[in-house]
């Protein structure tokens, strides 16, 4: 009995998460019986790859106690960079290769200015956004449209699930799921893992217990920046164009659904599964307003705020309850 | 050459001193590259050229750095400045023309040059809707405990959203010239949004100035709990703050609406939360909070707003603009940095001492 009240505390914002999403989810069901289709939540996956790849990014980034608001323009970056290197015939998958390198390396930079001169990451992940973003316009103005085999190759391959007739992904969509799995296990049992939950919960006693602080910083800023440059080759590939004004403002998209998947702004606690909840209940509420048609798109986003106000309840009263003496 | 050395410290350590500083670069920047920037002329009777082009589209961003400078003060960050100015002038557009319901406006109707409701009452219904909202962040803030933030950032996530449904989703053109009086109109030659920002700014300095409010902001911000354990009402003061914010916000709201003689809810007021946030900076105010200036801020804001028409008088795009953004306020933070301060500490005052870095 005590096990399970342990279990409930420890997990709780994460299983509420869980818990709304299949409420949602019913809810949507009983309201249009097709959304019981195994397609329908195969498409959550599908429409929201690359939100859910950067709120991967995010999440580290959170629960190391930092924020990284350049996710949105290095999507809109690396879409326009890769479509305009495919139009002077390279190689895709040196496209690639090159677009991973410069998130890893904007990101890098950015994490330098973090640490070693002790600016807020607030303002300069902001400034990262505003030089992604210009940097975008600069490349090409208007949107450029990618012609290449590799790219329509990936983007129009389906996958088909076993067990299900005619459910199906997309090979972009696997990025993410790989990827979550890849976060999970660093997260959860490797040493790195630990070093940021250490760092997000007092950076202080994480320095002085002789973690390497301004290492792991530097990664998990490189690594939303590889995530995002990850994110911005899905999108890339998904619309089969590259355009310096997508994924506007998908940063604070990223940001809802990281908070509503369970994790604190405060740092320190959260899971990057519970993140997947988070993005998978951002899509369903697009999927019902879609099945729904009359109602339009604002109304997605009263709901994602209010939701994200909800979350924010909880995760006081089961964190900072805990925190407070 | 000793009076010398202590002009350049009360310069060093004025909080002036920066951004003027950085304004005077632009300046002669402009001086060199664009000849013509600081021309000024006189047509219809009213003063024209970039330098009023600068104060007066820049009134709403002052505006906001105001309000912003009060929240920073006090340790926090309000990120819906933005969507609340969507708010403000949803609710002045809807207020001329009433469009509640789902029910279709004919355009002739939209068109007239006349208002539904009395001009007194739009401005008040503008106000009061923008300081609603400030006060649902200081109340989210200060008596929910939520982190500014987060706090902030559900608003700017949904106001929008709400915003849109005040003008049922459409972009509301406003026709009824009155309205206009705030963004275009002119006051012996020179804007009346000029004339809103001063009024603005005097209240809030008589409010931090004059009063102890100043006082408990800065407590605040550099100590929340020993405030309150001193007998301030932290959570009032943070509740004020916020306040005030979402009113300066408002006004934003109306002289941009006024202004562009519309209210588009996508993207009225666009990344005003960044510029304002960049203003304050600019500014010299800390992000953690405490002592402030308002007089700062402004010139901070005034420096983000010629920077970009300069970079737009020396033809670059609009949309590349943010690209140069980005650089300034590398160079900013450069510049504010400790390590910075310290180089520039060492070099000029404690050479005797041994460096610290």
């Amino acid at each position: 009995m005590h096990k399970i009240k342990t279990f409930l505390l420890k997990n709780g914002p994460l299983l509420a998460t869980i818990a709304i999403f299949i409420l949602v989810y019913a809810i949507g069901g009983q309201l249009y019986p097709a959304m019981k289709k195994p397609q329908v939540f195969l498409n959550l996956f599908i429409n929201n790859a690359s939100l859910l790849i950067i709120s991967i990014g995010m999440t580290v980034v959170v629960i190391m106690g930092g924020i990284d608001l350049s996710v949105g323009a290095m999507i809109a970056l690396s879409s326009v960079a890769s479509a305009a290197l495919l139009q002077n015939n390279l190689n895709p998958i040196l496209v690639m290769v090159l677009m991973l390198l410069m998130g890893i390396g904007l990101g890098f930079v950015m994490g330098c200015i973090i640490h070693y001169l002790k600016v807020e990451a607030f303002v300069v992940t902001l400034m990262g956004q505003f030089f992604a973003r210009g940097m975008a316009y600069v490349i090409n103005e208007s949107s450029v449209t990618i012609k290449n085999e590799f790219y329509n190759f990936l983007a129009l391959t389906k996958i088909h699930l076993p067990y299900f007739e005619k459910a199906y992904v997309y090979i972009p969509t696997l990025a993410g799921i790989v990827l979550l799995i890849f976060t999970f296990i660093l997260l959860t049992s490797t040493r790195f893992g630990r070093t940021v939950y250490a760092i997000g919960n007092n950076e202080q006693s994480a320095l002085l217990m002789g973690l390497p602080v301004a290492r792991t910083k530097l990664i998990v800023y490189s690594f939303s920046g590889f995530c995002s440059a990850l994110a911005g080759i899905v999108f890339s590939v998904s619309l089969l164009s590259g355009y310096g004004g997508y994924a506007q403002s998908m940063e604070m998209d990223a940001i809802a659904s990281v908070v509503i998947g369970g994790t604190a702004l405060t740092g320190g606690t959260g899971t990057v599964l519970g993140t997947l909840f988070g993005v998978m209940i951002n899509g369903i509420i697009v999927s019902i307003l879609q099945f729904n048609g009359t109602l339009t798109s604002w109304w997605t986003r009263i709901g994602v705020g209010v939701l994200t106000l909800i979350f924010i309840g909880i995760q006081s009263l089961f964190y900072v309850g805990k925190k407070e003496k | 050459m000793k009076n010398k050395t202590s002009l350049f410290t009360k310069f060093r350590q004025s909080r002036l001193s920066w951004p003027l500083l950085a304004l005077l670069l632009i300046f002669i920047f402009d001086g060199i590259y664009a000849p013509g920037f600081f021309k000024l002329g006189i047509v219809d009777g009213h003063l024209y050229g970039n330098l009023i082009d600068v104060i007066n589209n820049g009134a709403p961003l002052v505006l906001v750095a105001i309000g912003m400078t009060m929240v920073i003060a006090t340790g926090g960050v309000d990120l819906s400045v933005g969507a609340v100015i969507a708010i403000s002038a949803a609710m002045g557009a809807v207020l001329i023309n009433p469009a509640f319901g789902n029910e279709l406006i004919s355009n002739d109707i939209l068109t007239q040059n006349v208002s539904r409701t009395p001009l007194g009452l739009i401005v008040l219904a503008n106000l009061a809707a923008g300081t609603a909202c400030g006060l649902w962040n200081g109340f989210l803030v200060s008596r929910a405990k939520i982190q500014p933030m987060v706090a902030t950032l559900i608003l700017m996530v949904a106001g929008r959203g709400i915003a849109q449904l005040i003008t049922n989703g459409q972009i509301m053109t406003i026709y009824y010239t009155p309205y206009f009086f705030f963004g275009n109109g002119y006051i012996l030659g020179i804007p009346v949004a000029v004339y809103i920002v001063l009024g603005v700014l005097a209240l809030a300095w008589l409010l931090v100035r004059k009063t102890s409010i100043g006082l408990f902001v800065e407590s605040v911000g550099i100590n929340a709990e020993s405030t309150y354990y001193s007998g301030i009402s932290e959570k009032n003061v943070k509740l004020l703050a916020y306040t005030f914010c979402g009113f300066c916000s408002a006004i934003a709201g109306l002289i941009l609406s006024s202004y562009v003689h519309s209210a588009d809810a996508n993207n009225i007021g666009l990344n005003y939360e960044l510029d304002g946030i960049l203003s304050v900076v600019i500014g010299g105010t800390l992000m953690a909070g405490g002592r402030f200036s308002l007089a700062a801020s402004v010139i901070g804001a005034l420096v983000i707003r010629t920077f970009t028409i300069t970079m737009y008088t020396i033809g670059v795009p609009a949309n590349a603009l943010l690209a140069a953004k980005a650089v300034l306020v590398l160079v900013v933070i450069l510049l504010y940095s400790d390590q910075a301060r310290n180089i520039i500490n060492n070099l000029f005052e404690r050479k005797g001492r041994r460096k610290d870095a």
